[in-house]
């Protein structure tokens, strides 16, 4: 079980408004990212965001560019665990691969506000959020495999590549 | 048993395996993958996975077109180190600043087909499916994982199916049926799913047309998009292709999630306003609102009948604000200077920029000033897309988009075309 404060926000929340287009090929360094994430959404977020918060957000939370930044960005800011009614499916499969969790949960941001905290139980699979219990749903082993290792890139690491031949 | 979905057939054929159903988890071996400028950064990625060739550097393709030519020197940074990473590796396909826009050009080469996988790193990667190909957009460190290993992850999806019968009426256009599919069902309407087109009204759309509908449906928040291809789109390949093909149909019986009929005759010219591309409305609600730029070109509508289409409206006026023109490839760029229409387009008062992706996603060459509004060809309109958070998107058709740029203000272009007849029969009778 574990404790986290809260940031929400709206329903179709695009990965313009997460991590700005204008950075994507200038902007390397991912704490950088983290502190213009959600700039012309939030301008409180970067600057007051701890480790261990998680966002709660509406429908369909990332549309938009397949840009990952939007996750990474989110990620350094300490962000580990995202909550959406539902997700962009390849911002999903962003955060998966990037050891972010994402968690669908439909209704829960129309009962939180920003500041408000939540428990999470990864054992039982719920979410306790005033007093009342909201399912996690369970992902496919490879999917779960993946996000446990803390993502594509570490899964990768794992694996006994061929030397490259001399050029 | 019930029959399958193009997307169920296309994933178990790439996954090798015999059959898949929605909801499936395969390791999908893509028959092609691409990223563009984003590569350098993909690069990174790659080498922290320890992986130190690309698994099959023939099936990897690589364009320069997001920000191409390089407007700062970090952006030409960027390009060089991809220049040099595509030597290093042996990387087949690799295109230039000024090929094009990647979907463009890798339909224009014929480096995907019918019935195989393509997965980029670019979210329009749905575009492939109007060639009947399974195209689907993934991320950065995805994409490395595809260089390494040449295999993906992908959950099967549900799919969709939309059925469209009847014409198009003139002066509305493939276009303003996307931007109607999004009006009706939002921006989530096709979340995580397959759309599948059906119907005889795809055989009335011509190739330039059908290139629309998929690279829209990533507005949709569709995985993937797809129309049965025919005779058309294998003569369209015959030319460049360098492999042989098997195309695929969904089965009579597949069971679909949503099943929805458009009858194309029904429709009318769309307009998108501020700030997403579902906020759809019929041009005629929207006609007189200012606009301080106007944009044709991108992936959605910058092919050559795209340019014919705003030039038919543009011949003989001159526009009222600046009014950019970026063709989606060299391709469409020699077409349209062969025909007269780019001659047509600069008479009208408008500028051709380099094949790219131009102003698209706010990197260069039509940036707006704070509190202007474009009138773009685009798919995207969200806040900030163009490179300028307090600037508005409207999202059109080329005809319309030329219409009001002739007039400096949201216009109708059947109004202009309707003009245009009265001269030329009053010039007649005179
Ligand atoms: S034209 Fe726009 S939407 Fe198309 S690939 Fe380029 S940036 Fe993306």
């Amino acid at each position: 079980m574990s404790h986290h404060r809260v940031w929400v926000y709206g329903d179709h929340i695009n990965t313009d408004v997460i991590f700005p287009g204008k950075y994507t090929y200038t902007m390397k360094d991912p704490t950088q990212m983290a502190s213009v994430a959600l700039q012309d959404l939030d301008e409180n977020f970067a600057s007051q965001v701890q480790a261990g918060d998680v966002i709660v957000a509406g429908r369909n939370w990332g549309c938009g560019s397949s840009r990952e930044q939007a996750v990474t960005a989110l990620k350094y800011a300490g962000v580990r665990t995202l909550i959406a009614a539902s997700f962009n499916g390849l911002y999903f499969r962003n955060c998966i691969n990037q050891g972010v969790h994402p968690i669908v949960c439909p209704g829960l941001a129309d009962t939180l506000q920003t500041g408000d905290s939540i428990e999470i139980d990864l054992d039982e699979h719920v979410i306790v959020a005033n007093g009342n219990a909201y399912p996690i749903p369970t992902l496919s082993p490879t999917v779960r495999a993946i996000l446990e290792t803390g993502g594509l890139v570490n899964m990768l690491r794992e694996r006994d590549w061929p030397m490259a031949e001399a050029t | 048993m019930s029959g399958h979905t193009f997307v169920e057939k296309a994933l178990a054929r790439a996954a090798h395996a015999d059959s898949a159903r929605a909801g499936d988890v395969l390791d999908v071996q893509p028959d092609l993958i691409f990223s563009h400028d984003n590569s350098a950064a993909i690069r990174r990625i790659f080498m922290e996975t320890g992986a130190q060739r690309i698994a099959r550097p023939d099936r990897v393709a690589i364009t320069l077109d997001h920000a191409a030519p390089a407007p700062t020197t970090q952006h030409a940074q960027n390009h060089a180190e991809i220049r040099e990473w595509v030597r290093q590796q042996g990387i087949a396909n690799f295109f230039e600043v000024g090929r094009g826009i990647c979907h463009q050009v890798i339909s224009e080469e014929a480096l995907v087909l019918p019935g195989e996988v393509i997965l980029g790193a670019d979210s329009h990667s749905t575009h492939y499916g109007w060639l009947g190909a399974f195209g689907m957009g993934v991320g950065r460190t995805e994409m490395a994982a595809l260089w390494a290993t040449g295999e993906l992850w992908l959950q099967v999806p549900e799919s969709m199916r939309i059925t469209l019968t009847g014409h198009l009426r003139p002066g509305v256009t493939s276009k303003d049926l996307a931007l109607f599919i999004l009006g009706q069902w939002g921006a989530d309407g096709g979340q995580y799913r397959s759309v599948e087109f059906a119907g005889e009204g795809i055989s009335s759309l011509t190739l330039d047309q059908r290139a629309v509908l998929p690279n829209m449906m990533a507005e949709f928040g569709a995985m993937s998009a797809y129309i049965p291809p025919d005779q058309a789109i294998f003569d369209y390949l015959e030319r460049n292709r360098q492999r042989d093909y098997t195309p695929l149909y969904p089965d009579d019986d597949a069971i679909y999630a949503d099943d929805y009929i458009i009858d194309l005759s029904s429709l009318q010219p769309q307009v998108a306003i501020p700030h997403s591309p579902d906020n759809v409305h019929n041009l005629s609600d929207v006609i007189g609102q200012p606009i301080q730029q106007a944009f044709i070109g991108t992936c959605t509508n910058g092919r050559y009948e795209d340019l014919a289409a705003a030039a038919e409206i543009l011949a003989g006026h001159h526009v009222a604000v600046r009014t950019i023109v970026i063709p989606a490839s060299s391709e469409v760029l020699l077409r349209a200077t062969r025909s007269g229409v780019l001659q047509t387009l600069i008479e009208a008062g408008a500028t051709i920029n380099t094949p790219g992706c131009g102003p698209c996603m706010g990197n260069h060459m039509g940036i707006p000033a704070p509190d202007e509004a474009t009138i773009s060809t685009g798919n995207r309109n969200f806040r900030g897309r163009m490179g300028t958070a307090q600037a508005d998107i409207y999202l059109a058709s080329p005809a319309v988009v030329a219409a009001s740029a002739i007039a400096g203000a949201i216009a109708d272009p059947h109004e202009i075309l309707i003009q245009q007849q009265a001269i030329n029969a009053s010039g007649a009778i005179l």
